[in-house]
């Protein structure tokens, strides 16, 4: 699957597991926070990488123990209007200083994807309504911008 | 004022761009209703009864001659020749096409003007005082501080999405004519003891269905921590604020179902962490400021005595300017109010050929510059007083100069059934009917400061909650009545008024407002104001005189 990643298209495998399905012993999966708070031990067990799919409800301080050396966080953004993964990308550039990729997922629009690069969002999940070209335009939508963030 | 520099000017033709491209994939069908909602609040553009409302920000309610000329151009070449004047000092177009809108965006941003974030759920137009930089009860001009927050607010990438609007307003003076209290963040320029001058920060005020007075998150915050604090306040808000539920989403709930304490510690903590990657430097507050340097008055404005002969002469000009016209902190020279209260025009409302003519004014005697006020009124905050006789005689032959400024006949009033999707009830009929209940001038100058607010629905877009006289529309099986309240305020002693009884029907409001205004005769002590008459009598007399009668 295609996928934006530091403004390249990039051929992607990473997979969610939900919570009701049994975990792969290989391959690169994200999980939910309360699997990975539950099953910790286990998940940093098996073969492939395992990183996070954080929702807008969720708080940062139940992982930030755990970045470090997390590969990937998935912002899973339900509705475009929900603008708390905004605050959640920011804060964990700045305030939790994760360096690993993070990647929007779930129901944002394309208009939303140059606000989220600059809250600190390096990676974008495609579908039929995201295209890859229109992803990668949007990261330019604006040459300027008035105040700091990440990017 | 504050004149682009090529970034700002790159910034909104690149919005201009954005939203072309979002209007066209609507129109294609490849953006749904919802998501283009979304984005096109962020432009200002509402669907509205009849057409597209199109919301311009004013920022801060400052205009240059050259801006009022495009408002003026953009009215008659893609509305009805018309424009409105809001409480929140922008300008909103009532008609105009939805796939004009792009064009229209490109011509305002030809004068440095645009509607980013004058809608949604998102930092809206700040707010100030309209007589910022003249009035005598200053202790610093806001302007140079609103033009910081509106840079730091446009775009703001983490905040676009918050749970709900977000309204900043400043005031630097004594007297807060900014309604500042009523406000998500509201700040006033204080001085300390040690006579530093910061910012005493409210938190949580608002109006609308629930109005709330906003309460002291931080009585002094010294100048360079301006927008951190903002933003520890904001950041707060959009992680904690409520998402269940849209009219319980404003910062207003969050701060009253987790207590201010709570709320200021978290703002705290937040802010500890953030302060130093955005301290304000001296030398970005002093260039912004020497943008908003006072213009060339002349030091001899006040010694021609032909305007103290020209009051002696004519009566109707001397009660324009006792009424129209405010003390300047300049000798010779006053804020000259140009009043859009005509009895027969909807409050707020300017034609494009009045316009027009207030930018000339405005070029000829006040410096090329002009302000909407917060009563939906414009102001020449710098005018000699040797012409405002001319000036006089120019807007009174364009209906620009009825005397009504702060009087019961200066409505503030929201567009109500007539043209809003959201209205329960008209209320620019109302507006005209006390419009003529209050013909006599005498009467109504000796009636004194009296704002009458008066909303269509419970929105309440013309703030009817903080009038001195609030009138709510309401449907009430289909037909529209109105809810009176008494003794609100949006000013220093800020208050919501109380609800005086039933709602009236349509046929007795303009009655009941005026056995209100009986009432207050009859009771006043000497030059006692209404607003101090009611709170001193409380409402009970005005109920036994209104509900008798119905």
């Amino acid at each position: 699957m295609q996928i934006i990643k530091d403004k390249k298209i990039t051929e992607d495998n990473w997979q969610f597991v939900a919570d009701d399905q049994d975990i792969p012993q290989t391959g690169d999966i994200t999980v939910s926070v309360s699997r990975w708070l539950n099953d910790k031990d286990s998940l940093t067990r098996r073969g492939g990488q395992t990183g996070l799919r954080i929702r807008s409800t969720d708080t940062l301080e139940d992982i930030a123990g755990d970045l470090a050396g997390m590969p990937l966080v998935e912002l899973d953004i339900a509705m475009f209007g929900d603008g708390r993964s905004f605050s959640q990308a920011w804060l964990l550039r700045n305030r939790y200083h994760y360096r690993g990729e993070i990647r929007a997922v779930g129901n944002y629009l394309i208009d939303q994807i140059f606000y989220l690069h600059r809250t600190g969002v390096d990676a974008f999940q495609l579908d039929e309504s995201r295209k890859p070209e229109d992803a990668l335009a949007a990261l330019n939508d604006f040459s300027v911008a008035y105040q700091p963030s990440v990017n | 004022m504050y004149q682009y520099t090529q970034d700002d000017q790159t910034l909104i033709d690149e919005r201009v761009a954005q939203f072309r491209g979002q209007t066209e994939r609507f129109l294609k069908g490849e953006l749904d209703g919802d998501q283009f909602r979304a984005l096109r609040l962020m432009n200002g553009l509402y669907i509205q009864t009849h057409a597209p409302m199109l919301r311009v920000a004013g920022p801060y309610g400052l205009l240059s001659s050259r801006q009022l000329r495009k408002l003026a151009e953009i009215a008659r070449k893609y509305d009805k020749g018309y424009c409105h004047f809001t409480t929140r000092q922008n300008i909103q177009y009532n008609w105009p096409k939805l796939e004009e809108v792009p064009d229209i965006l490109a011509e305002l941003a030809e004068v440095q003007m645009h509607a980013i974030q004058t809608s949604g759920n998102c930092m809206r137009n700040t707010t100030t005082d309209p007589l910022s930089g003249v009035c005598k009860d200053e202790i610093e001009d806001p302007r140079p501080y609103c033009e910081i927050i509106r840079q730091w607010t446009t775009l703001h990438p983490e905040f676009a999405f918050l749970p709900r609007k977000f309204k900043i307003a400043v005031s630097g003076a004594l007297h807060d004519r900014a309604a500042t209290q009523f406000h998500d963040i509201g700040l006033h320029l204080v001085k300390n003891d040690a006579g530093e001058v910061g910012f005493k920060v409210f938190v949580g005020g608002g109006l609308g269905r629930t109005p709330v007075i906003g309460q002291v998150i931080r009585p002094f915050l010294e100048k360079k921590h301006l927008l951190s604090y903002l933003e520890a306040i904001v950041r707060i808000y959009n992680l904690f604020g409520r998402r269940d539920n849209k009219y319980k989403a404003r910062i207003k709930i969050l701060v009253k179902e987790e207590g201010l304490e709570k709320i200021t510690e978290l703002v705290k903590q937040e802010w500890q962490l953030n302060k130093d990657s955005l301290e304000l430097s001296d030398e970005r507050i002093e260039s912004i400021k020497a943008q908003f340097a006072p213009p060339a008055y002349e030091t001899n404005a006040g010694l021609d005595g032909s305007f103290n002969d020209r009051l002696q002469d004519n009566p109707a000009f001397a009660t324009w300017v006792q009424q129209n016209t405010a003390d300047h902190r300049v000798p010779g020279y006053r804020a000259a109010f140009i009043s859009l209260k005509a009895p027969d025009a909807p409050p707020g409302d300017i034609t494009d050929t009045q316009l027009d003519l207030v930018a000339d004014l405005a070029d000829r005697f006040s410096f090329g510059e002009v302000r909407s006020t917060h009563r939906q009124n414009l102001v020449l905050t710098d005018v000699k007083q040797t012409d405002l006789f001319t000036l006089w005689q120019e807007l009174d032959a364009a209906k620009l100069a009825t005397p009504n400024i702060g009087s019961a006949t200066d409505i503030i009033c929201c567009p109500g059934l007539d043209f809003c999707s959201l209205a329960n009830a008209g209320s620019i009929g109302i507006t005209r009917e006390i419009n003529q209940a209050l013909d006599d001038l005498d009467y109504l100058h000796d009636l004194g400061d009296i704002k009458i607010n008066i909303s269509g629905c419970m929105n309440g877009c013309a703030h009817q909650s903080v009038g001195h006289i609030g009138i709510l529309g309401v449907d009430k099986k289909g037909e529209e009545w109105y809810q009176i309240t008494l003794g609100g305020s949006s000013e220093n002693e800020a208050a919501i008024g109380d609800r005086l009884g039933p709602a009236v029907a349509k046929d007795q409001i303009t009655r009941a407002v005026q056995d209100i205004l009986d009432v207050y005769i009859k009771q006043r002590q000497e030059d006692e104001s209404f607003l101090h008459t009611v709170k001193r009598v409380g409402i009970t007399p005005f109920k036994e005189q209104v509900y008798a009668n119905h």
